[in-house]
């Protein structure tokens, strides 16, 4: 298997080298790195080549890594069932950058780009029609971006006297508990409050 | 009437309608009775649970698998456990394997048992979903009997399954399966060859097998438009490879294809049923049921109560949980629906970063314009039926 990904890996670095920032296994997964301007050539590519056959679209997703200065993984995930090989490519982008949507090479991209957009606001050019899918008529914010908080802003009841569901600004009766279990022994990266001096020498 | 009288007609369909398999909400727009375009409003059933899944240990995330397509539930602890081993590259020893086995096909035989019947109801037969709920019943007693709970089970974990199944159990999942045979060739008889079961689906919502791959189907789906693909034998995981089954292929496309692919599949998942159960009571009779790494599976009752190190890895590991190693990893299985996917992506420390949930029922859903345009409206639920949704998994 690692080897046939090795060459397949190989192949598309000698055929198609230029659409292509990366190429890397880890886990027996190819990865390839590419930008927003090269990703629907590398896809087209990558569907159309008859070396990789990559004509099932998995799933498309985003990741965010708040610290970066692009900010935003878009992540695709191919299958050849030709090939019977799996394909990742990541995008690297921000939070104004838009990626080309993939919606013209594999038109299930519909659905998994709007889930993207509106878990993290990620914005596709060409999408047909990027509206939220997942999340309540009128909500606002991106809930899946690591700053947007677990509890949320707004919940919703059922009002009596005005006789419709009304949203009101979250509160708990309990705070959320996210309890910080990594050992102090190692794993942490902050300082333990009375160790302050433990590593001035 | 003047043609400029004549207008296209928007109709609501659901979130509250029994033949949308759930909170689904369809705005249809009708010439007549022809479907000219489907618009499904998703994610009234959206609990968050990718981000939830961020703010927890990686042994708290199974239970939220269960709560996805909860009419398979542990089909999806299944691909959550299998990502986590890929990171940790863990071994399961044979009799865990065989047990992951013997439920995802029990998961699968519930799916299409529920699928193939609301099927046959959504287009007016009342009798199928009376058969094939009582043998549901049956097969969820075995999952409380393995796990204490009809459905959200939190059984397979990664690193094995969380407990051992008693002889008696699995002797009486063998036992299960004639009579199980029996009333599917009863629901068979009663459906195949019936003249109004086939009017509302042969050659009802046909798809090429090019936009199969396009839209990103997978499962029975490919299967029914001719696409010998499965991921048990494809892409092998467990001990799928050892075992002998066949992959049934439709030639057509149509819902019908679809319904005779799921009753075949229930035959050969009873099929591989029996040879796990006879392995479980033969060659793999005792032995471990999960990887016995003390630093990834919680000890024994027994032991943590006697020995030192059971103790401090008890509570350890319900605590701060195992460390996975940084990394990124998709693992998918064959679960009823099609490929169920987890993308996880670990950076270390006991909680995982980023984990995003493949659902198959999710591409499938997407296409319902694709596949509806043209049809009557009466076909809808039809084809909504053959896609096999549920909103567990569709809305996350």
């Amino acid at each position: 298997m690692s080897e046939a990904l090795q060459e397949l890996s190989s192949y598309i670095g000698e055929a198609a080298g230029r659409l292509v920032a990366s190429a890397d296994i880890a886990y027996g997964e190819l990865t390839l790195k590419t930008d927003g301007a090269r990703i629907l050539d590398l896809l087209t590519f990558l569907r159309d080549d008859v070396q990789c056959g990559f004509v099932n679209l998995i799933d498309i997703c985003g990741v965010d890594w708040p610290a970066r200065a692009e900010r935003f993984d878009v992540v695709y995930h191919l299958l050849s069932p030709r090939q019977n090989q799996r394909i990742r490519i990541k995008v690297a982008t921000g939070e104004d950058a838009p990626v080309p949507s993939a919606f013209p090479v594999y038109p299930g991209a519909d659905w998994f780009e709007r889930e993207a957009y509106d878990m993290y606001g990620i914005l596709f050019t060409g999408h047909p029609d990027l509206r939220r899918i997942l999340t309540d008529y009128g909500f606002e914010g991106h809930p899946l971006r690591k700053d947007f908080p677990t509890t949320g802003f707004v919940e919703v009841r059922y009002d009596d006297e005005v006789k419709r569901v009304v949203y009101e600004p979250v509160e708990l009766k309990q705070e959320f508990r996210n309890f910080d279990f990594l050992s102090p022994w190692e794993g942490t990266d902050y300082v333990l409050p009375g160790d302050e001096k433990a590593k001035q020498n | 009437m003047n043609e400029h009288n004549v207008r296209n007609f928007n109709i609501n369909f659901g979130p509250q309608h029994p033949a949308a398999h759930g909170v689904l909400r369809l705005v249809l727009e009708l010439d007549g009775e022809i479907v000219e375009r489907v618009d499904p409003h998703i994610g009234l059933l959206h609990r968050g649970t990718e981000k939830l899944i961020e703010t927890k240990t990686y042994l708290q995330a199974v239970p939220y698998f269960d709560r996805l397509d909860y009419v398979a539930p542990m089909n999806q602890e299944h691909a959550f456990a299998l990502a986590v081993e890929k990171l940790t590259a863990t071994e399961v020893p044979i009799r865990g394997q065989l047990i992951r086995v013997l439920y995802s096909e029990i998961g699968r035989i519930l799916s299409h048992l529920l699928n193939v019947t609301t099927q046959a109801m959504d287009v007016g037969a009342l009798t199928p979903p009376l058969w094939g709920f009582e043998e549901r019943e049956k097969l969820m007693v075995f999952y409380e009997r393995a796990c204490g709970a009809r459905m959200h089970s939190a059984y397979i974990r990664p690193g094995g399954v969380h407990q051992d199944l008693p002889h008696e159990l699995v002797e009486d999942i063998g036992k299960w399966i004639d009579p199980f045979l029996k009333t599917v060739d009863d629901i068979d008889e009663l459906l195949t060859g019936n003249r109004i079961f086939k009017q509302r689906n042969v050659d009802i919502g046909v798809v090429k097998l090019e936009d199969c791959w396009a839209w990103g189907f997978s499962g029975v789906m490919v299967r029914g438009s001719g696409a010998a693909w499965d991921l048990r034998r494809s892409q092998p995981y467990e001990c799928y490879s050892d075992l002998d089954f066949d992959i049934p292929i439709g030639k057509n496309g149509d819902c019908y294809d679809r319904y005779v692919i799921r009753m075949i599949e229930m035959r050969e998942s009873a099929k591989i049923m029996r040879q796990c159960v006879d392995r479980l009571l033969g060659d793999a009779k005792v032995g471990p049921v999960s990887s016995i790494d003390g630093k990834m599976v919680p000890p024994k009752r027994g032991q943590m109560k006697r020995s030192m190190e059971g103790l401090i890895h008890h509570f350890k590991l319900y605590t701060e949980g195992y460390h996975v190693p940084a990394g990124e990893v998709y693992a998918a299985v064959e679960a009823p629906k099609g490929e169920f996917g987890v993308y996880v992506v670990a950076d270390g420390t006991n909680k995982p970063y980023r984990c995003k949930i493949r659902a198959p029922g999710y591409a499938h859903l997407q296409a319902m314009d694709f596949i509806c345009r043209g049809h009557q409206l009466a076909d809808v639920s039809a084809i909504l039926g053959s896609l096999d949704i549920v909103f567990g998994e569709v809305d996350r």
